[in-house]
């Protein structure tokens, strides 16, 4: 008998490891969730001026339409859309649809590819 | 015996599925929001402070706002057990991050309702 104890592969390096596409897309949906609740004191307080009155609607506009206030608002709706999109194929999952390798690598492209054209789209829009 | 920690996940499937009826209502309302935003005729002043005077608008975007914090607690509360492990440390951050929580949605609900 052996005495010897099995030494198990540990790989936990991040920067070797190359996680598949449906471990990108979870990450991410903990990233973004993450982000969103670090700015959402931000988000609240940019909602509290645009309704107030027309003079803080005003000082709301300055401050939004700096370039970078653009950049970090078009991060959050990055976030927001990424979230959304990888929220709804977990729900998927949760019903048991598309649980197999193909369709979840397949719908993991998906989330990333609608998630990243609608940021593009609402993004030039607003911008 | 099972080991109970204050800071554990209170082994049970409660918030997982509140973390998905908040996921399923906040969705649905990004949809509603989404519309009603991008048909305003214009983006001033008056029509944003229209858009969000109405009753049922107020109701529902406060029930938005509710759902999120309910549904941040839980997903913030997970990555401080997932990667924080002093027990004291991971406390405050729980005991910070609901209280935080607390207070944004009592701000929305100001900001809402002085409309």
């Amino acid at each position: 008998m052996s005495t010897q104890v099995r030494r198990r592969p540990k790989f936990l390096d991040l920067r070797e490891i190359r996680l598949p596409l449906p471990g990108v897309v979870s990450i991410l949906h903990r990233i973004s969730g993450g982000g969103l609740f670090l700015f959402l004191p931000f988000l609240i307080y940019l909602f509290d001026l645009s309704l107030t009155s027309p003079e803080t609607f005003a000082v709301y506009k300055g401050i939004v339409g700096h370039w970078f206030v653009k950049l970090i608002l078009l991060g959050l709706l990055w976030a927001y859309l990424h979230h959304f999109c990888a929220g709804i194929r977990f729900l998927l999952l949760d019903l048991h649809q598309g649980i197999d390798l193909e369709p979840a690598r397949q719908s993991a492209r998906v989330v990333l590819m609608v998630s990243g054209a609608l940021t593009v789209i609402l993004g030039v829009w607003l911008w | 015996m099972v080991k109970r920690l204050v800071v554990g996940a209170h082994y049970g499937v409660r918030d997982w599925l509140v973390q998905r009826i908040t996921a399923a209502y906040m969705a649905l309302y990004t949809l509603l929001f989404a519309v009603a935003a991008l048909t305003l005729p214009a983006m001033t002043w008056e029509h944003w402070h229209a858009l969000f005077s109405g009753r049922w608008m107020q109701f529902l975007t406060f029930l938005f706002f509710a759902s999120l914090c309910y549904h941040a607690w839980i997903g913030v509360r997970d990555i401080w057990m997932d990667y924080i492990k002093p027990l004291g440390v991971r406390l405050a951050l729980h005991v910070a991050t609901a209280l935080l929580l607390i207070g944004y949605l009592a701000w929305v609900a100001r900001v809402l309702w002085r409309l």
